[in-house]
């Protein structure tokens, strides 16, 4: 579904990622790990093109994305959702407008079967009373939740994670994972930066280790946790497990 | 001479009342449509400049902004509006409010622009990137994502500035325009007492900045409130 090659990002001449090549197949739960600084937030931003990669090649679909007019890159991104640290919600817009801005805006529904869509979304993220509330009234779990709402609204075929859980207090970080492990259980293609080890072994079919702009290391959960190979990899868990 | 008398002379007599309510009419008239032209220039300014800041699209005409902004706040009012009357519109049969509208219009518009981009500037790079990651175009993200929030920041601060250009038409005189400050001054000059006119005209200035300041006072309380719903 999605290819990577060779991808290389600098920032100011400093290089982030020094050439990654992967391959993410439909279906697949992609958890990346890795120290701060080791690039995994700028891989994951380079997929729907959020940062310009400098080099390498982005495949989603048969169609190669660094290659791609603005127009065309707005038509991926509808099918690609982000759901970020911050949850940048619109704050000035109800939580039923959060969520129905853009299918509307992009004219790929009206906006009764918006409303409709959004109903059954929040009744999904378990909100369905919040409608007509403004995000500054929310918890930040539940900013999260409807942040996952509102990329969930484009149907989108996969959804990439930017540290969904990092900017949260600890007694909400439970209901966003298990949002998202429903998510992962319903079949949705996921890529997920994430801290969260105890996510990564329970939901993701793949994690990879990154370190230094390169993916250092990668395994399914079981062995990645239990026989990691690289040094690097050994002494990043004994820090976080 | 008394107090009284001097009030009959000055308002009374010859109805030279009539010489500030007709000057407060003009002012008000050049106000209002200049706010509306250095809104809507103020607004496309500021649009043009945060577009290059931080997309680095639109070169060619952040540098005519950017030189507009330079000319206009690097130099006094009353010398644009002689030289749009003057040189400009020299050999243009035109009205002298039109001229005094586009002036002050065109001036207010550089002040209009860097609050706005500073309003534009002030909301979070993450409203753009949420917009950006739904397939939203960089214009849609903008009329429907960025500018209402840029906008509410702003207002109060847009209001004071049509406030200062309501004082700053006062040089209108210039032009031989008769808004509320000429008005004053023609009284003086007919009457050869300076006391009663000018601080009438002033009077007159400050009553509609103290009743405008208030609406703004109102709006930003209203505006905050609004934050914590």
């Amino acid at each position: 579904m999605i290819s990577v090659k060779d991808l290389k990002k600098e920032f100011h001449g400093t290089p982030v990622l020094r050439g990654i090549t992967e391959h993410i197949e439909k279906g697949e739960k992609v958890v990346i790990i890795g120290p701060s600084g080791s690039g995994k937030s700028t891989f994951l931003r380079c997929l729907n093109l959020m940062e310009r990669p400098t080099s390498g090649e982005i495949w989603f679909d048969g169609q190669e994305l660094t290659k791609l007019r603005d127009r065309d890159i707005n038509h991926v991104r509808q099918r690609m959702g982000m759901v970020f640290q911050h949850f940048n919600l619109f704050p000035h817009l109800t939580i039923r407008k959060n969520i129905t801005l853009a299918p509307v805006k992009l004219r790929l529904m009206s906006q009764e079967e918006a409303d409709k869509k959004a109903e059954e979304l929040l009744r999904r993220v378990g909100l369905p009373d919040k409608a007509e509330d403004y995000p500054a009234s929310l918890s930040g779990g539940q900013k999260q939740r409807i942040a996952i709402a509102r990329a969930l609204a484009m149907n989108p075929e996969v959804i990439l994670f930017d540290e969904p859980t990092s900017a949260l207090d600890p007694e909400m970080v439970g209901e966003v994972l298990a949002l998202m492990k429903q998510l992962a259980d319903d079949g949705m293609t996921m890529v997920v930066v994430t801290h969260e080890m105890g996510f990564a072994r329970e939901v993701a079919s793949r994690i990879l280790f990154m370190a230094d702009g390169v993916v250092m290391e990668q395994n399914t959960p079981d062995k990645f946790f239990t026989q990691p190979e690289s040094q690097r990899l050994k002494d990043f868990l004994s820090k976080v497990l | 001479m008394s107090f009284t008398e001097s009030f009959r002379q000055n308002f009374i007599e010859d109805d030279r009342w009539q010489y500030l309510t007709e000057g407060l009419k003009t002012t008000l008239v050049i106000t209002f449509f200049a706010v509306l032209i250095g809104m809507v220039l103020g607004f496309i300014v500021a649009v043009i400049r945060s577009t290059y800041l931080r997309t680095k699209k639109l070169l060619i005409p952040d540098l005519i902004c950017r030189l507009y902004l330079t000319v206009i706040r690097g130099t006094p009012v009353v010398v644009q509006l002689l030289i749009i009357y003057f040189v400009i519109f020299a050999s243009v049969p035109i009205s002298k409010t039109l001229v005094a509208v586009i002036a002050f219009g065109i001036n207010s518009g550089a002040y209009v622009a860097e609050i706005v981009r500073g309003g534009i500037m002030a909301v979070d790079i993450g409203q753009l990137e949420a917009g950006r990651s739904l397939g939203l175009n960089y214009r849609q993200t903008m009329v429907s994502i960025i500018l209402p929030q840029a906008l509410k920041t702003v207002l109060p601060a847009l209001a004071n500035e049509a406030i200062v250009l309501l004082k700053e038409t006062s040089v209108a005189g210039y032009i031989a325009i008769a808004d509320l400050t000429k008005g004053g001054d023609i009284i003086r000059s007919q009457t050869f007492s300076a006391f009663m006119p000018l601080i009438a005209v002033a009077l007159i200035y400050l009553t509609m900045v103290i009743i405008l300041s208030r609406l703004v006072n109102l709006l930003e309380r209203r505006l905050t409130r609004n934050d914590k719903r």
